[in-house]
């Protein structure tokens, strides 16, 4: 059995990964910002097999909280042996390409946010001399496209962000695995149209599932992405830059 | 591809998509639009269409709340399928109260529907087991209807399509079992009347009847078919494993032309053939004897582009062999029926539901291609039989049937329509209650 912390729980990917470990038998603690929707995610994995479920109420965007209900997390819920990190926001980039607030908000729920928890994680981690972190980047991290450059740049710095942590924690024996879903059909691209490379969040969550206990460096979700995104990277940006992607 | 469509493909819908992904979350605010429940879209015709308004997607509200594991009561959201309950209590020892030949639907429609299964003539509808429930309204307010309190929401909801809101969670009784295994027995039959007596010689000892009917065959060999008769396996049998996921799907569309009247009494001769004795035992998992086509992804569309109808019906007892020869008749020579029809008796056990489909008697239900006209103009001469039996037709099959006939053989409609959310609607109902 393992305890595992899910920040972001209520995000479909979370949420089905979360459904994964229920019902293997673990112990979850979820993180996420509304009490009643928190409930419910807590009350299906008690039924769907999980050992026990805590869950604490947190607007992620308050990168100062991070660390302070981290330890309060410890200190009620014992020892993390995963945590998993996937909160996150997709723009409709048209909309917000002319914005800089809307910009900064991207940036920071994807960005910062992102470093400051992942920061509270590795120095409680360090210390524990074991465990593992994985945290959700994207495929849309790998390459700048004038379709979302803006999440992909915040995406991008969580991204680098992540593989750089992976070299500190080394040392110490802990974990730290990137995951990088294509597009997922979920609530935040409820907006898109759904073509043939939608994947459900139930074959991500098995994705990762297996991602941390195989500890995979970096792991394209569904597989095929590895392909496209290696052909992406490999076209000139000469004819790169006048494609529509 | 749009998905948003029903289970027979016909007729065509055109619907802004809303989702609900929380049972604490309001309604989706759909403007001037009126809104309907979608589940998991496996009704055939047009009851869970809302062509021009709006539909709210509820396969977001997958979730479990409690399990009751000494009692037998299940409490989950309303967007939970039965497949994914299955998986949950199965291992537990215990099944579900009632179940359709898919288990591809959610909760929420097995109640908005009041499914029945194979096991009708024991057990009755999936509404004579549900606890309690909560209906969200377009006017914000959360009512939590069981049969004592607001026990006439509740009534109005359970086989009430759809119409008198939003079920967000429910809880319903589950049934006790030893294994996954059913003992079952197939048996040959020649007419109705052989039909019928094997139907009375079964509902004692068999909680599960039902029998395929071929409805291509004439002559000697007319209403011909295969009586299947099936318990759950005694505790002597240890295995609990669930069933796996479909591994077929249809890849495309087939055309049009693939099923015509050879090919139909072709496979219906083979169907019948295959069984040599007349009588098979057998021991074999739920899933096949529950699910035979849940094995393939999409079946439906084996029937191509123009889709298909089911035509499902209930005649009373009294006189109901008679009316079934004469229908079964009409459909041979019709030469329009297709593979697996499908002949059951429903027992006497009332459902709560206001607007539930069955009723004491013989109900049958086949899938025809949509062929146009000759096709809706010979369901029209099946209605006038039906309803000169005193049959009515089930809602969640249609697409077609004329608002008299609708409003002769369910004469409470209008009762019904008085708990219909002002904001709710669906392609069936308009049809319905049309003026003539």
């Amino acid at each position: 059995m393992k305890t595992i912390l899910i920040v972001g729980a209520y995000s479909s990917i979370a949420e089905e990964t979360a459904k994964v470990y229920a019902a293997q038998g673990n112990r979850l603690i979820l993180w996420g910002r509304s009490e009643d929707r928190l409930k419910s995610v807590q009350q299906n994995l008690k039924v769907l097999g999980a050992d026990d479920v805590h869950w604490f109420e947190i607007d992620l965007n308050n990168c100062a909280d991070h660390a302070p209900l981290l330890e309060k997390t410890i200190q009620k819920a014992g020892n993390i042996d995963i945590a998993l990190v996937a909160h996150g926001t997709l723009p409709d980039q048209s909309a917000v390409e002319s914005d800089f607030s809307v910009i900064e908000e991207v940036i920071h729920t994807n960005f910062l946010t992102y470093a400051s928890l992942l920061t509270a994680l590795a120095n409680y981690l360090e210390k524990q001399k074991r465990g593992t972190i994985a945290a959700i980047s994207s495929v849309a991290a790998d390459r700048g496209r004038k379709s979302n450059y803006i999440y992909g740049a915040a995406k991008a710095g969580a991204s680098t962000f992540i593989d750089g942590l992976r070299g500190r924690m080394a040392s110490f024996g802990v974990h730290v695995v990137n995951i990088k879903p294509g597009m997922v059909d979920t609530p935040m691209t409820a907006h898109l149209e759904k073509g043939a490379l939608f994947a459900q969040p139930k074959v991500i969550a098995t994705g990762i599932v297996s991602a941390i206990s195989k500890k995979k460096h970096t792991v394209y979700l569904p597989g095929y992405w590895r392909l496209i995104m290696f052909i992406t990277r490999s076209i000139p940006e000469f004819i790169f830059k006048k494609t529509n992607f | 591809m749009n998905r948003f469509q029903s289970w027979g493909r016909f007729p065509k819908a055109e619907q802004d998509i809303h989702a609900m992904r929380w049972k604490d979350g309001m309604l989706p605010d759909t403007g001037e639009k009126s809104v309907l429940p979608f589940g998991l879209g496996r009704s055939y015709g047009d009851s869970c269409l809302n062509n021009g308004q709006s539909l709210v997607e509820t396969s977001g509200l997958n979730r479990f709340i409690a399990f009751d594991e000494n009692a037998g009561t299940l409490c989950c959201e309303a967007g939970v399928p039965l497949d994914e309950i299955l998986k949950l209590v199965v291992p537990k020892g215990w099944f579900l109260p009632t179940t359709p030949g898919t288990k591809f639907i959610t909760v929420g429609g097995a109640i908005a529907n009041d499914i029945h299964g194979k096991n009708h003539h024991v057990a009755g509808t999936f509404g004579c087991h549900v606890k309690a429930f909560e209906l969200l309204r377009s006017d914000g307010s959360r009512t939590r209807c069981t049969p004592r309190t607001n026990s006439v929401l509740f009534k109005a909801t359970i086989g009430g399509l759809g119409l008198t809101g939003l079920i967000t969670w429910a809880e319903f009784r589950l049934k006790k079992i030893n294994n996954a295994w059913i003992e079952m027995e197939s048996i040959k039959f020649e007419g109705i009347g052989e039909f019928m007596k094997l139907s009375r010689e079964s509902d004692q000892d068999w909680e599960y009847t039902v029998s395929w009917i071929d409805c291509a065959a004439r002559g000697k060999a007319f209403a011909r078919g295969i009586f299947m008769r099936g318990n759950h396996a005694p505790a002597s049998v240890m295995s609990r494993k669930v069933h796996a996921e479909p591994k077929l799907t249809t890849p495309f569309n087939c055309p049009n032309m693939m099923l015509n009247s050879f090919s139909i009494k072709a496979f219906n001769t083979v169907y019948y053939s295959k069984q040599r004795a007349k009588k098979v035992r057998a021991r074999t998992h739920y899933d096949p004897f529950f699910y035979p086509l849940d094995a393939v992804n999409e079946w439906n569309r084996i029937y191509g582009r123009r889709g298909f109808f089911q035509y499902q019906f209930v005649v009373p007892f009294e006189g109901g062999s008679e009316t079934m020869e004469k229908i079964l008749e009409k459909i041979t020579v019709s030469k329009q029926g297709s593979f697996l029809s499908v002949i059951k008796t429903f027992g006497d056990k009332k459902s709560p539901g206001m607007l539930s489909f069955p009723k004491p008697g013989i109900t049958l239900a086949l899938d025809f291609p949509n062929r146009g006209k000759s096709t809706t103009q010979l369901f029209d001469d099946l209605d006038q039989i039906v309803d000169s039996a005193g049959g009515s037709v089930y809602p969640a099959k249609d697409a077609r049937m004329s608002p008299d006939f609708f409003q002769k053989a369910y004469p409470q409609w209008e009762a019904f329509s008085e708990f219909i959310d002002p904001q709710f609607s669906s392609s069936f109902w308009r049809r319905v209650t049309a003026q003539a």
